[in-house]
């Protein structure tokens, strides 16, 4: 689904992604851990064609497209959903107001017709369900005066609508309890299939009990240095990064 | 080169101008004559016009221009049923106008009359030092007297048409509306041009809304880049009285608005609400003050403004709330997004309070559009232009929905996607 080759960025001149090479094909759940500073974040954004930052080096091919070339749109068109670690505010906007023209954006670029009212309701209803996201909350603006909880589960929401091929889940987990954790999680593995695939950016292995990654990644100073099973994550949850900076730093 | 500022005397603006022939207090007019005679434009030192220059129209020296023929109103109709009147260049054209008699409700100009009834204009319009109200009463080209009967609600909105038709042509108008005890009704006034170029409209409206009277007036300010528009409004409210004001600014090389309510009886309520979509040269300014002289009113203000390309706003609002004028609610607001590094807006609330149990707040506010909010529709595939099309519409909107009026909120809507390509 994507092939992420010597990937170089930096911002302001300073270099955060240093060569970082990732492949997770369709059907699959990969999960990048990593500690402060790591460079994770701005793998999230760097996908997701933030501005800000300058990929200098590197090739990210996403289902047969050279990623890079496109615009942010082209590329959510493309089938590329980045779930926000800060969902923002948007006051004045209706959150389905904005997924109607974002869904009929997408079609148009597909050659498909813009939906039908109708059926575009039917949608909010059955995709509002499946994050227990309160219908009510779907016709208010844009997270505006959503508790954080509500923030995560409206972007699980929005992701649900759009059907993705490939979803990147920045610190989806940061700042919920147990029960919104456990919400968002059944949401996302409601949405997995064998034609999209998953990134779960985290700090935590709490996330990856209810999202069960295929593999995980150790994302350090601005690399991946080193993958594995699920129970990688769990090996880092009991011992730290530590080990990891250790391990580099001797090499 | 600065050219000096007796190049701009007023009497060079009025040289082709002529004086009025209509019929109002002598005294307004031998002010007006003083007011103007040997002065000259008011310059960005007077702090009324500390932002507004009015250099590009000092140095005009229209023509009256007589109206058209083959003149129709009904493209510039704002609203498919009831009246409307049409003035081209100043000039009642009423082929052009679509007039049927209405119960309760009385339109006819100045020189229709009685002396009695002339007593009531100008009687509380400033004329020293506010030359374009010394220029809409010594050079009065025509008046409409508005009359509205006690306990009568003129169901369909009144409308008047402003046109300007000719190159460097003046017009110069004075409406005059009363509205009776506990009488309801609305106006729309438009001003637009077809096939003019600098050229100025001069128009002072009056309105005294009568005890427990509901009157709402709504503007839709259309004239094209490279005319100049003048307009003040000076309003009177009596005790439990409504009044509320929309004021939308689309198009105008210069365009100021001069607002003034004496809200002069307790229990009223008073709203005004403007909304200015600004781009290539445009200059829109709001002078407003809400003048609360008795105890127990609310009012309410919003404005709002988008600027786009090298454009300019002023807002001035000032509240009063004098002496003995307690238990007053007064909220004001104004709120600019600029989409250019070069848009400027010059924005300035002020309240001034004299009396010691009152509720009053005042803000302002200035930013471009969120480019985070942008960058997260874009990456939910919504284009750029789109996602701020979506942000500007969601942050006029806030102001543009106050008005309840569906043919106005239509006509702007069509105008907004004539002109920004948007679509609400």
């Amino acid at each position: 689904m994507i092939t992420i080759k010597n990937l170089h960025a930096s911002i302001d001149g300073k270099e955060i992604l240093k060569g970082l090479t990732l492949e997770v094909p369709a059907g699959q759940v990969h999960a990048i851990m990593g500690p402060n500073g790591a460079g994770k974040s701005t793998l999230a954004s760097v996908l997701a064609g933030r501005e800000d930052y300058e990929v200098t080096e590197g090739s990210v091919d996403f289902d047969g497209v050279d990623l890079l070339e496109l615009s942010t749109e082209d590329r959510a068109r493309e089938g590329m959903f980045l779930a926000f670690q800060y969902p923002v505010e948007i006051p004045g906007v209706s959150n389905v107001n904005f997924l109607r023209t974002a869904l009929n954006e997408i079609r148009e670029y597909r050659g498909k017709e813009a939906i039908s009212a109708k059926d575009f309701m039917a949608m909010v209803r059955e995709k509002s369900a499946i994050v227990e996201l309160d219908p009510k909350l779907a016709s208010r603006a844009v997270n505006e005066g959503f508790s954080g909880g509500e923030k995560k589960r409206n972007e699980i929401f929005q992701m649900a609508m759009l059907e993705p091929k490939l979803a990147i889940l920045d610190e989806t987990d940061s700042g919920l309890d147990i029960d919104a954790l456990r919400i968002v999680a059944n949401g996302v593995n409601k949405l997995r299939s064998e034609k999209n695939a998953t990134i779960v950016i985290t700090h935590y292995q709490r996330l990856l009990d209810y999202i069960i990654p295929d593999v995980v990644h150790v994302l350090y100073n601005g690399r991946i240095v080193k993958s594995g099973p699920k129970e990688l994550a769990l090996e880092l949850e009991e011992k730290g990064y530590d080990w990891i900076k250790a391990e580099q730093e001797a090499k | 080169m600065s050219e000096t500022q007796t190049d701009r005397t007023l009497s060079s603006f009025t040289k082709h101008l002529r004086q009025t022939e209509i019929s109002l207090p002598a005294h307004l007019i031998t002010t007006s004559l003083n007011e103007l005679n040997g002065k000259s434009f008011p310059t960005t030192r007077s702090e009324a016009w500390k932002y507004t220059r009015l250099t590009k129209l000092s140095k005009l020296s229209p023509t009256l221009a007589s109206k058209q023929d083959g003149t129709n109103g009904t493209p510039f109709a704002i609203h498919s049923t009831g009246n409307f009147l049409v003035l081209e260049n100043g000039a009642i054209h009423l082929d052009a106008s679509r007039f049927e008699t209405v119960t309760g409700l009385t339109i006819k100009r100045f020189s229709e009359c009685n002396a009695e009834e002339l007593q009531h204009i100008g009687s509380l319009l400033t004329l020293e030092n506010e030359p374009f109200n010394a220029l809409n009463t010594a050079y009065l080209q025509e008046g409409i007297f508005i009359q509205i009967a006690d306990k009568v609600q003129i169901e369909a909105p009144i409308e008047l048409i402003h046109l300007l038709s000719k190159v460097e042509c003046s017009a110069t108008i004075r409406l005059y509306i009363h509205v009776g005890k506990f009488a309801k009704a609305e106006m729309t006034i438009g001003t637009w041009a077809a096939g003019a170029d600098k050229s100025i409209l001069n128009a002072v409206t009056e309105i005294h809304v009568g005890e427990g009277a509901h009157f709402t007036l709504q503007k839709l300010q259309c004239e094209d880049e490279g005319n100049f528009q003048i307009c003040t409004e000076e309003i009177t409210q009596d005790k439990d009285s409504v009044f509320t004001m929309h004021t939308v600014t689309l198009n105008g090389t210069l365009v100021r608005n001069n607002v003034r309510v004496r809200v002069n009886g307790t229990n009223c309520e008073t709203n005004l609400y403007g909304a200015y979509l600004l781009k290539g040269n445009q200059h829109t300014d709001n002078h407003t003050v809400i003048d609360h002289m008795m105890p127990h009113c609310n009012s309410n203000e919003l404005y709002k403004g988008v600027i786009d390309e090298q454009a300019t706003a002023v807002f001035n609002g000032k509240v009063f709330v004098r002496k003995d004028a307690q238990k007053i609610n007064a909220f004001q607001s104004n709120g600019n997004v600029l989409m250019t590094d070069t848009a400027a807006v010059n924005s300035k609330p002020e309240l001034e309070i004299y009396a010691d149990d009152v509720k009053c707040s005042h803000g302002s506010t200035t930013g471009q559009l969120d480019e985070e909010a942008v960058f997260y529709l874009q990456s939910r595939g919504i284009s750029e232009r789109s996602a701020r099309n979506l942000l500007v519409e969601a942050f006029i909107g806030e102001v543009l929905d106050k008005n309840d009026n569906q043919d106005f909120v239509a006509k702007t809507n069509a105008i907004l996607n004539e002109r920004f390509g948007w679509e609400r």
